[in-house]
């Protein structure tokens, strides 16, 4: 014993200490480097979002003066195939152009025809069916480029893809060089990748998310309006009234259960219960496959339990002497509930409620099944019954849609809509944010 | 009497008798509001619940016997041998009532006047050709029996519907007239009212056990329809999935299920460690600063929705384990074929469950007693033995629960497996390679849930049922973990508040 004491130091450390010092620093060590592992997959995950999205806002364009004239017009539109005829009047006034300013003599005609989208010559058609006036006059268009050479300029495509690549040549990318620095044909930011229509497979450069951001609003509005009402009056009576009983502890029960139910049993759920059993029995197109009332439902159900729990513990936090006063002065309980609890926990409320919707706003898997997919290159719909009733789709869903597509420039596409979803999302924390600064009570 | 008209009338009809019952309370009261047992909305209000509510109620009994029994009675109409030519009473029943619903539209159209609808012959004339000129498109020609059927149909409802907007109108006028009578000045309305807002109360919490029941009941009637036609042992013990919409499918669910496990354990292999010591940094070594900045932004990868990853998987992920492991790629190996694999699914999902797991151990870390730590500095022991020898065997509970919810969480988890792990199932009699491989594609039963619901297949078929089947499976599987894990956190909790 006193062998070992007097190799003991205050001052020295012992081997043993050593040891244990240093298995101490690797401890913390490993606790950090956890910590940054996650937020370093974080970084990842954000650079990779804009980084892969940020390009599918903007959309070349090529600058074209297209003189209408009305024999060529009569001509196409006597024909039976009118978009080809009117594409044949677009790639002739761009090779004039062209060819007034001495580019692109060696190009073939199917070349110059291909530098522009497919959708082009309908947009044509669109114009000289609304202003017949113009015919006549030479108007200037910026049409699409095809997504091949959209790709060129947002560095997507190289010389290399285009050697092997069917649909793009190298010769289109020269002249596609040449025209940039004419000024022809340039890269802009572009209104419709977030209000258009979804395109068909062949022409992604004109797909836009318009029908499925009505389509999430649709579903947001029956989710605000059901899963809220809903979800404060079983709160209200969880937390207000519910007697000690098998009842309460039943529902008690379920709904910590349902929190955890995986999102796609409730997609089964709306297909069995919603669509194949009630929608044939109400005879309404609200409850059939592929409406956003259904989706909406679906989702309802989904953020009840969140937007219960957040209630209770809002309704949980108004003390008790605001109750006592009211009791005390001669309301009812129901009055005391109204008329002084409620409004005291309505920020707590609306905090969760928004934090609710924002988890249903970015749920895909329920809604794949109960169908809110679109048929390639849909419209929006146009009447109120439709926005609720009629086909319909939803951000995820077609984020989800466009991942599946063989043209990698949906990839990019399906990304910028992940960002036009993350800003809402962003937007809807972030106020939930900040009515919880500003309105909450501290008692 | 439609419904909407019938609905508008009932509003209009509460409506009044708000204003009514307000006004025979304050006129019994000679004006005076303070004579009043209530204060005078709630005679308003109990005029208008009477009124709108029993009414309202059995509105929708009516209907759901109506759309039950009109289709029943017409079917009795129908000879046996149209049903057998059609294939099945649901078929006849739909083509019926595709065609009232047509004759409806030409009638409001006015391409056919009423009468002409009640008469018209499939002998005389072409009802196909006559509805198309209106929009509206049958599926097949319009049979002699089909076409007297939807008549018989039209007839039932019409008459349904009058007696119903008789019926539920006379309720209505009932409870008007009921809760006119008991107003005067003593009446105690508030109660009434209140008793009225507290059922709905009620059954708006009731809506979680009926989801649930709704949940079980859809899932277990389908499955026992898949039993039906598929054998239940061949189901959970069949060692091959091979769905064939021909027929003639292999529906085993054991691939599948191995699928989704092997996916599930890689996340957690992934997601506990990182997890875990995220959580003993944040509470035991972490400054103030540093958990406020640190904890809210690893609780932004919980809250990305999960359609993020999947894409992330699919697009970003998937390709670069491709560019390391694939051939050609930066190691030399030629170990995956496909940026789609277990693995690529794994550590993605594993990336989403950090949060989960470190917030949840968090609290659980935060919830042992700070006297068990005084305890062990004061005998002398570091931070780290602390935290190793008395801390963690103290939690350890609560952090087993923690890692079985986040294993629910990535069995559950769709999007991710879908984008990321691909469609081929596992293969087990042929190499260990077709099921063990990390880098081999693999399927899941979430996957599959959504493939199988997907197609446009009806929904009698095994193949499409089968997924109510897996649904299930999955349900069960999730809720055993759930409450198992809550079972033993609450346990923990128990032992030291």
């Amino acid at each position: 014993m006193t062998d070992a004491a007097s190799h003991t130091s205050l001052t020295a450390q012992s081997d043993l200490v050593k040891r244990r010092n240093a298995a101490e620093k690797r401890f913390r060590a490993y606790g950090l480097t956890a910590i940054m592992i996650g937020l370093a997959m974080l970084v990842f995950l954000v650079v990779t979002i804009v980084g892969s999205g940020w390009n599918a806002f903007f959309q070349t364009r090529i600058t074209v003066q297209v003189e209408l004239v009305q024999d060529e017009i009569d001509a196409a539109e006597a024909g039976f195939l009118k978009t080809a005829a009117y594409r044949g009047i677009i790639s002739a006034n761009l090779r004039e152009q062209l060819t007034a300013l001495g580019l692109g003599t060696d190009v073939s005609d199917d070349d110059i025809e291909g530098l522009i989208s497919r959708r082009a010559p309908a947009a044509l058609r669109d114009f000289v069916r609304d202003n017949p006036d113009r015919i006549g006059d030479t108007v200037e268009f910026d049409f699409l480029a095809q997504s091949f050479i959209d790709g060129y300029f947002k560095n997507r495509v190289t010389r290399d893809i285009a050697e092997r690549s069917r649909n793009v040549s190298v010769a289109q990318l020269d002249l596609i060089d040449q025209m940039r620095d004419a000024g022809l044909a340039s890269k802009a930011f572009n209104l419709d990748f977030i209000t258009g229509n979804d395109a068909s497979e062949s022409s992604p450069e004109a797909a836009g998310y318009g029908p499925a951001i009505l389509g999430s609003l649709a579903m947001m509005i029956v989710v605000a309006v059901l899963a809220i009402s809903i979800g404060v009056a079983a709160s209200i009576f969880l937390e207000e009234f519910a007697p000690q009983n098998r009842l309460t502890d039943l529902i008690e029960v379920n709904i910590s259960n349902l929190a955890a139910v995986p999102s796609i049993v409730f997609g089964i759920l709306g297909l069995a219960v919603f669509i194949n059993y009630l929608g044939p029995l109400s005879g309404t197109d609200w409850l059939k496959n592929n409406s956003a009332f259904v989706g909406g439902l679906v989702l309802s159900l989904m953020t009840l339990p969140t937007i219960i729990i957040a209630t209770r513990a809002s309704l949980k936090a108004v003390p008790q002497s605001i109750r006592d006063a009211a009791l005390g002065v001669g309301a009812s309980k129901m009055q005391t509930v109204f008329h002084h609890v409620l409004p005291l926990a309505a920020p707590g409320i609306l905090t969760g409620s928004i934090i609710g919707l924002a988890q249903a706003l970015g749920e895909s898997a329920p809604l794949l099944l109960v169908g809110l997919v679109l048929a390639q290159g849909a419209a929006a719909p146009e009447t109120v019954s439709d926005f609720f009733g009629g086909p319909n789709t939803a951000m995820p869903a077609q984020i989800y849609q466009w991942s599946t597509r063989a043209d990698p420039a949906f990839y990019e596409r399906a990304w910028g809509g992940i960002i036009i979803l993350l800003i809402f999302l962003v937007t809807m924390n972030t106020l939930a944010v900040i009515l919880r600064r500003r309105f909450e009570r501290r008692w | 009497m439609s419904i909407s008209l019938l609905l508008l009338a009932i509003l209009g009809l509460a409506f009044a008798g708000y204003i009514l019952g307000r006004q025979r309370a304050m006129s019994s009261a000679g004006g005076n509001a303070y004579a009043l047992h209530s204060r005078p909305k709630y005679y308003g209000w109990h005029v208008s619940i009477l009124t709108a509510a029993p009414a309202l109620l059995v509105l929708v009994a009516v209907l759901l016997v109506q759309f039950l029994a009109v289709p029943a009675s017409v079917l009795r109409g129908i000879p046996e041998a149209e049903i057998e030519a059609v294939g099945s009473q649901d078929l006849v029943m739909t083509q019926i009532q595709d065609l009232a619903a047509g004759i409806d539209t030409a009638i409001a159209e006015g391409a056919l006047t009423p009468d002409q609808a009640d008469r018209i012959r499939t002998e005389f004339t072409n009802i196909r050709d006559r509805l198309a000129e209106v929009g509206v498109a049958l599926g097949s020609d319009v049979t002699p029996a089909v076409l007297q059927g939807a008549q018989d149909f039209r007839d039932r409802m019409a008459v349904w519907d009058f007696w119903r907007g008789i019926g539920v109108l006379l309720i209505a006028l009932g409870g008007f007239a009921y809760a006119m009578a008991r107003t005067n000045k003593d009446f105690r309305s508030r109660n009434v009212v209140e008793r009225a807002v507290l059922v709905l109360l009620v059954a708006a919490a009731s809506l979680a056990i009926l989801t649930t029941v709704g949940i079980v009941l859809s899932m277990v009637f389908e499955t026992l329809r898949f039993f039906d036609s598929y054998s239940a042992a061949r189901f959970f013990f069949g060692a091959e999935w091979a769905p064939d919409f021909r027929g003639n499918s292999e529906l085993g669910i054991l691939p599948l299920l191995w699928g989704t496990l092997y996916i599930s354990l890689i996340a957690l292999i992934v997601a506990v460690p990182i997890g875990l010591f995220a959580a003993i940094y944040l509470s035991e070594y972490a400054g103030p600063a540093m958990r406020g900045i640190a904890k809210p932004l690893l609780e932004i990868l919980a809250g990305i929705p999960t359609i993020v990853y999947g894409l992330f998987a699919l697009t970003t992920f998937g390709p670069l384990l491709l560019g390391l492991f694939g051939s050609g790629g930066s190691l030399g190996v030629t170990w995956m074929a496909d940026g789609r694999s277990v693995l690529t699914a794994g550590i993605v999902m594993g990336i989403m469950l950090i949060p989960f797991v470190s917030s949840l151990s968090d609290d659980i870390i935060n919830a042992v007693p700070q006297a068990m730590r005084d305890g062990s500095y004061g005998l002398g022991a570091t931070q780290s033995e602390t935290v190793r020898q008395v801390i963690l065997p103290a939690a350890l509970p609560g952090i087993v629960g923690a890692v079985l919810l986040a294993a629910s969480r990535a069995i559950g988890e769709t999007m991710i497996v879908v984008m990321g792990a691909g469609a081929t199932a596992a293969v087990f009699y042929e190499s260990p390679d077709r099921y063990l491989n990390p880098f081999e594609i693999m399927t899941t039963i979430t996957t599959r849930i959504v493939s199988q619901l997907t197609g446009d297949s009806g929904f009698n078929s095994p193949e499409t049922l089968v997924a109510f089947a897996l649904g299930l499976t999955l349900f069960c599987l999730t809720l055993l973990l759930n409450v198992y894990a809550l079972y033993i956190v609450r346990k923990y909790q128990e032992q030291y508040v």
